[in-house]
């Protein structure tokens, strides 16, 4: 059985250090004459005190206790866990992007507005969009912004429309950032194909709806292939048409969401530009727009002039600003380092071979699994274990099981339209061994919950914890260590 | 073979074997259902061509090279983003592809080291600000300030926030934003000599008042005189929302201290490098009736099956995944890494570095604001009392001496005059433990010699 690791507050000793500072070189005045006791901490300021080799240990230890792409197959579905080049670190970390501040003067930082102008340049046309903005610092914030442009758009005419509408498949990030947009959200469910009903569609639609916001390839894996139609009716409404970036791994090269008549697209370079995940952040989700929403966008904007390269500020029917400055610049040099490394041949080979991959082990997967939508599927698919629930072994189970092979789980319950959804993205970036390691896994799983289903609800067992009480950490929430217990 | 190839694994005959695996004749009729009329051709994107990792190196390696950096000037610049030292062991850690690989801790099992790092993490903000929750991080410092306004008005069922114009201007553009796209409304504080006007605080507040946002030190590096404040927004039934500098909070009042309800800020100059104003990581904690208002992602204590301590992410019903339209906020991805670079700061520099830090802020920022005001036609802006910045009347505009300095491989400090029309020609100047005596002289040299 393994050991709890320790908090760093339950390790060191008063007075050990991990630090080291220079004297202080200019004459010291009394600290009460700068700061009089008033304004003064009172509370005694208790943090870790541990030499730097504890610290050290201390976060190894965390890390080994940890799965990263880097680990093993991380088949998480919509989050599109590929593999995140070495490059990437290295570029993001050269002094001259690291160590810039934001409010240093135009002509001292050309090289970092060269590099967002020619990002910008190959999103637009990875895309299909006019102009793309990076402030917004993930995806959901990248909805949230395009939320607000379509409310800036729609208010500029003087058209006050309520409604969103999404798929009952959306991403929950969907629903939540229209409403923060001020917007009511209505649900267009999906048909047997697992598509976008489009007779629900259209009866939904009318000149109150501001705008859909459409996944493609949805969150079932699956592309819309009636988008064209989707598109005119959206738009023969007044209504305008947002993309949600999550799912453009497997079309990039193929399609471009502007051809399809989408007006707003967000991304997220840390899924489909191989910036890494970094444990739940930083991403980035630069959001695209077509020519009649540019000049909506966030200030500033980088534009080319004849002297060089310089901030556009001067948009006055902006919707402002989303990010202090200009987004997660440090994700987007990473995710122009993989733009730079892949060129339009790699980026359409990376697709092929994501949609490759998925299509092989839903095949083999769909023999021992329910697949509710069995249908070409794009990078990935979604299988029920509503078969094996019936043995009373659930999707969470066969998760944790799955831990015990040493594969991250697919996403579990999502999409919401499917029972028992295990949602597999195995991305491009693996092997065709580890594809058939990991259906053997599953395939074992399913005989197990026919054969001995008590292994399966009683797993993990080899992990450093066992399953944990997810019940009893929301009802007596602990968020913060007390010494006193 | 140039190009990013070597990052996927499939070989042409391991493509043909798995396409008659499946049944399918060619990689083309994997995307049969793409209707032909948005069917890129082969060479449809209009990309450079792929190179070889050398050759990006070198090409961004350039692109860098144009760009003047802190490590080879000093830089003047605060305003939101701070040039603090980093300890090596801090990129060491955040560096270890275990952590910076993986995503979200959903599965908690193999997660444990995040979600610990993450519970540590908010331990630390909470013991920092006197809070008793924290969330696992925001975008930056600005969204940070936002959601703690909207979740305001959630909690006080209101819809108007008061915000200081001694708070950033970024800060209140972001806010502006986030709120009118719900229909809140935000009200602005004036100035009284470069902070928040008390007489008129108590004025505009009333029964529609969410909350006061305040930002602690504020814009001109000035100690907001907090006394009083908490009682006469409370006596309203407003919150108190402050966006503070989490290395002051070593020699200065923990929020808390002065009842504080909500403390965000900017925690970048924890450990993380300014790159160009993003990465950033925004902090959040509150009081813990506000628990529930929380946005983001909150890990939690727990036990697993054999009684063994282990971490979750808990509350999740706040989150826009499970509640969708009526989640406290629709974040998902956060800044998480940014937030583990902030806690093995935190610890390697323990109390006593922490308060060291902020001692030579204070120290190194006096030096300077004497020096600098004691040359001709540099007027103190405000006086008060400040803690890592100041600003400073100049007798000829921002941008010029910014200029001037540039030359003389120094980085000016930031403009205020377009934020501030009312100071004219005006500059914030940032002074961290990161310069020494030798920059700060050469620094007053400098604007000696300009004009």
């Amino acid at each position: 059985m393994s050991k709890e690791q320790a908090l760093l507050f339950e390790l060191g000793a008063p007075g050990r250090r991990g630090y080291s500072l220079p004297q202080l070189d200019v004459p010291e005045e009394p600290v009460d004459e700068l700061l009089p006791a008033r304004m003064q901490r009172k509370t005694r300021l208790d943090l870790p005190e541990v030499s730097e080799g504890e610290l050290v240990r201390h976060y190894t230890a965390l890390s080994t206790r940890n799965h990263g792409v880097d680990s093993g197959f991380y088949p998480l579905g919509s989050c599109t866990m590929k593999y995140n080049p070495k490059i990437n670190e290295e570029t993001a970390r050269l002094p001259g992007f690291a160590f810039i501040h934001p409010c240093q003067p135009a002509e001292s930082i050309q090289g970092a507005m060269e590099m967002l102008h020619r990002a910008e340049l190959y999103i637009n046309e990875v895309t299909g969009m006019d102009r793309t903005t990076f402030q917004p610092a993930a995806g959901a914030h990248g909805e949230l912004t395009g939320m607000m442009l379509i409310r800036a758009y729609h208010q500029s005419k003087n058209d006050q429309r309520k409604i969103v509408l999404a798929p009952d498949s959306s991403h929950g990030t969907n629903p939540a950032s229209a409403a923060m947009a001020g917007y009511d959200i209505k649900e267009i469910p999906s048909d047997k194909r697992g598509l976008v009903d489009l007779e629900a569609l259209r009866e939904a639609l009318s000149e109150d709806v501001a705008a859909l916001m459409l996944t493609n390839p949805n969150t079932l894996g699956l592309f819309e292939e009636d988008i064209l139609e989707i598109a005119t009716a959206v738009h023969d409404v007044g209504g305008l048409l947002y993309y949600d970036g999550a799912n453009l791994n497997a079309i990039m090269g193929h399609a471009r969401p502007g051809d399809m008549g989408f007006d707003v697209v967000h991304l997220n370079l840390h899924k489909t530009f191989s910036t890494p995940h970094g444990g739940g952040g930083p991403g980035s989700g630069p959001v695209g727009v077509k020519k009649h929403l540019a000049p909506f966008l966030p200030v500033p904007l980088v534009e080319r002039g004849e002297n060089g390269f310089y901030w556009k500020d001067d948009l006055p029917q902006s919707i402002g600003k989303v990010q202090g400055f200009y987004g997660n610049f440090g994700v987007v040099v990473k995710a122009y380092t993989y733009l730079m490394m892949m060129g339009a041949a790699g980026l359409r080979q990376a697709a092929e071979d994501a949609v490759l991959n998925a299509n092989y082990l839903m095949q083999r997967l769909k023999k021992s699994y329910d697949l509710p939508y069995d249908r070409l599927c794009k990078h990935e698919f979604v299988i029920s274990a509503r078969k094996q629930k019936k043995k009373g072994v659930s999707a969470a189970d066969i998760a944790k099981a799955l831990l015990d092979y040493g594969f991250h789980p697919p996403t579990v319950y999502f999409p919401l339209i499917v029972e028992e959804a295990l949602m597999v993205e195995p991305t491009e970036t693996e092997s065709k061994e580890t594809l058939d390691r990991f259906a053997e896994a599953l395939e074992e799983i399913a005989r197990l919950t026919e054969e001995k289903p008590e292994r399966i609800t009683s797993a993990p067992h080899t992990t450093p914890v066992r399953r944990l009480d997810e019940v009893k950490a929301a009802r007596n929430p602990s968020v913060c260590y007390r010494s006193d217990g | 073979m140039s190009g990013g190839r070597h990052y996927l694994p499939l070989t042409d005959a391991e493509r043909r074997e798995m396409l008659a695996a499946i049944d399918a004749s060619s990689v083309e009729q994997l995307f049969d259902e793409l209707p032909p009329a948005i069917r890129l051709k082969k060479d449809g994107l209009k990309l450079p061509p792929p190179l070889s990792e050398m050759e990006v190196l070198s090409h961004l390696g350039s692109l860098a090279a144009k760009n003047r950096h802190l490590r080879e000037y000093p830089c003047y610049l605060g305003a939101g983003v701070y040039d603090h030292f980093i300890p090596s062991v801090v990129q060491h850690i955040t560096g270890r592809s275990e952590f910076y690989t993986a995503y979200t801790p959903y599965q908690a099992e193999i997660s444990q080291g995040v979600l610990q790092s993450i519970f540590e993490y908010q331990t630390m903000i909470c013991r920092l600000t006197g809070m008793e929750a924290s969330n696992a991080s925001l975008y930056d410092g600005a969204t940070a300030l936002a959601e703690a306004a909207v979740a305001s008005c959630g909690a006080t069922r209101r819809d108007r926030v008061l915000v200081s114009r001694a708070v950033n201007p970024y800060y209140r553009q972001v806010l502006q934003s986030y709120m009118e796209a719900r229909n809140f409304g935000v009200e602005e504080i004036p100035l009284a000599e470069g902070k928040t006007d008390h007489a008129k605080l108590e004025t505009m507040l009333n029964q529609n008042t969410a909350a006061l946002l305040l930002q602690q030190p504020n814009i001109f590096g000035l100690l907001e005189d907090m006394d009083g404040v908490a009682e006469v927004v409370h006596r309203y039934g407003a919150l108190l929302v402050i966006s503070a500098d989490p290395i002051s909070l070593a020699l200065c009042r923990a929020p808390a201290e002065y009842g504080a309800d909500i403390v965000t800020g900017e925690g970048q100059n924890l450990g993380n490098p300014p790159s160009f104003g993003g990465p950033l990581l925004g902090f959040f904690a509150a009081r813990k009736k506000l628990l529930r208002r929380i946005p983001g992602r909150i890990a939690g204590e727990t036990k697993d099956r054999e009684g063994r301590r282990g971490f979750v992410l808990t509350l999740q019903t706040r989150e826009q995944h499970i509640r969708r339209e009526r989640a406290t906020s629709n974040i998902c991805s956060n800044q998480a890494l940014n937030a583990l670079a902030a806690a093995v700061y935190l610890a390697a520099l323990g109390p006593a570095g922490l308060r060291e830090v902020a001692g030579h802020c204070l120290q190194k920022s006096v030096y300077a604001r004497k020096n600098i005001t004691a040359i001709k036609g540099f007027e103190q802006a405000f006086t008060g009392v400040h803690f890592k910045e100041f600003a400073v009347k100049l007798p000829g505009s921002a941008k010029d001496l910014n200029r001037y300095l540039l030359e003389h491989k120094i980085i000016g400090g930031f403009d205020l005059e377009p934020h501030y029309p009312e100071l004219g020609p005006a500059m914030l100047f940032c002074v961290t433990e990161t310069k020494t005596r030798e920059q700060l002289d050469g620094l007053v040299e400098a604007l000696e010699g300009w004009l």
